[in-house]
């Protein structure tokens, strides 16, 4: 009877194991997070603004899209991007006759739109909640000088909003990492597809599913310390009691 | 247009509009028909992980090592990796295990058929996965009763188990409660990862019919508005439960709030 290779040899980078699968999913999770971020942050910043300007209007546009994000479940959302987005910019584009019949969004920009339109409504409310934390008197003192709107907001609130938020900010990037593992519901090449197509392929199941879950960890616990560096970098010059 | 007329109509005719008809028909009383299964992950595995989110706050609490490091772990696992991960390894893992098992004789799987049903596994990973999260915030929340009472209560002589039951349990509770609303709101959306394990509740009977028919704004937007009411029914709920636990200490209406808002 011949020895159980060891089950860390599956994990071997080539066309035996699965180890380069591993890391373009891990490269790919990272890659829908980071633009789905950055998505959310400019969707985050245009939220507050609206809640914020003060017209009625305005506000109830931006109330209606957090109350509507929070509510439905983020798989449930993740599912609407793909499935109605993509074949509603489909029927738009070959209407306009922009693209052929066979154009279909692909899973990359489905999970980016997903995300960063779930993950904006959270900022929303994490910007909103910084801004007004910022006393009235200093944005005031900044009108008195004579400063224009967009200076405004690049010299007084923008620096200081930042601040307020990067804790809330903080959070949700390890959220938006653990909630990209759901867009390999619609086919995403990302790490938890790569431990699925691996795991069902040698049914190793537990093997790499827990490998899967370890290289989420590993993600979150570099987050976690790179964060720890940013919050005390953005908090510096703040007198600490 | 009577019932058969819709379903002649959905049959001969699979266009790309949206069909009212088979949205009222079909699809809406099918979901309706699977809230109770979603309901059902929500309460059974609420009420699991806050129960096991006690003694896991307890131990994290503690100054034995041998007591929070590993709820430590668990609670890191937990909130470290998605909930999906959870589920598949729950699922697929024990699936995995379970299969190679056997009962008297028999293939485990086969002695026991419910062990098939997604349901249980769905409630397992939720139930751990609410309990790690809970934990974490009850933990919080013991840490944040007053010293003073305790030492109150060391004072009047009560037993450290005592103490324990009717002042930092209690008032850590009280403490928590605004974040646990937040947590069960939370809850209800996980249980729609549940239908990645064939559990048909509301998202998973959605993706059936969208599968069948593929009609997908019928069947997503349908789901998305059951999700969007149960939401809105449960936050109420809360809302009330939460008013009704802080009954002896409400504040007298806002009236000194009013004064300082800007006309």
């Amino acid at each position: 009877m011949n020895p159980q290779p060891s089950l860390w040899s599956l994990m071997a980078y080539g066309a035996e194991g699965f180890g380069d699968e591993f890391l373009t999913g891990l490269l790919f999770t990272l890659q829908i997070s980071v633009c789905g971020y950055i998505l959310a942050f400019v969707l985050g910043l245009l939220g507050a603004g609206a809640k914020l300007h003060g017209n009625k209007a305005l506000y109830r546009v931006g109330d209606l899209y957090t109350t509507f994000i929070r509510a439905i479940p983020e798989l449930l959302l993740i599912l609407m991007v793909f499935y109605m987005g993509g074949r509603a910019l489909t029927q738009l584009f070959v209407g306009i006759g922009l693209a052929d019949r066979d154009f279909q969004v692909t899973p990359f920009a489905a999970a980016v739109a997903a995300l960063g339109l779930i993950y904006g409504a959270y900022l929303t409310d994490i910007f909103r909640g910084a801004i007004q934390a910022i006393p009235k008197g200093q944005i005031e003192a900044a009108r008195a000088y004579g400063m224009h709107a967009p200076m405004r907001f690049r010299r007084i609130i923008f620096p200081q909003m930042i601040r307020y938020a990067v804790p809330g900010m903080g959070n949700q990037w390890l959220n938006i990492t653990k909630d990209s593992a759901l867009v390999s519901v619609i086919g995403a090449f990302e790490l938890l597809f790569a431990a699925k197509s691996a795991a069902s392929q040698t049914k190793h199941y537990v093997f790499f599913y827990s490998v899967g879950g370890l290289c989420f960890l590993g993600i979150t616990i570099v987050s976690m310390i790179a964060l720890q560096h940013i919050e005390r970098r953005t908090s510096r010059g703040v007198r600490r009691a | 247009m009577t019932i058969e007329q819709c379903y002649a109509f959905l049959n001969t005719e699979p266009g790309p509009g949206f069909n009212l008809c088979y949205t009222l028909v079909t699809v809406f009383p099918a979901l309706i028909k699977a809230i109770p299964i979603s309901l059902l992950l929500l309460v059974t595995s609420g009420i699991i992980g806050n129960l096991l989110a006690v003694p896991v706050a307890l131990a994290r609490v503690s100054r034995n090592p041998l007591l929070w490091m590993p709820s430590y772990s668990f609670i890191l696992l937990m909130r470290g990796t998605p909930l999906l991960v959870q589920i598949y390894l729950i699922y697929y893992g024990l699936g995995e295990v379970f299969g190679q098992m056997t009962l008297f004789g028999q293939p485990l799987m086969k002695a026991l058929p419910f062990l098939r049903d997604g349901i249980y596994y769905a409630i397992f990973a939720l139930s751990l996965n609410t309990a790690g999260y809970t934990g974490e915030i009850l933990r919080g929340a013991i840490l944040a009763v007053p010293h003073g009472e305790i030492e109150a209560g060391r004072a009047f002589g009560m037993s450290r188990w005592m103490i324990f039951r009717r002042i930092t349990l209690p008032r850590a509770i009280r403490i928590c409660l605004p974040a646990m609303s937040t947590e069960t709101i939370l809850l209800l959306k996980a249980t729609a990862l549940a239908s990645t394990i064939t559990v048909y509740e509301v998202l998973g009977t959605a993706q059936f019919l969208r599968s069948q028919s593929y009609r997908i704004y019928e069947t997503l937007l349908s789901a998305g508005i059951v999700y969007i009411v149960l939401v809105f029914i449960l936050t109420r709920i809360l809302n009330w439960l939460e008013r009704y636990l802080n009954k002896d200490r409400e504040r007298p209406l806002a009236i000194p709030m009013a004064q300082t808002v800007k006309p």
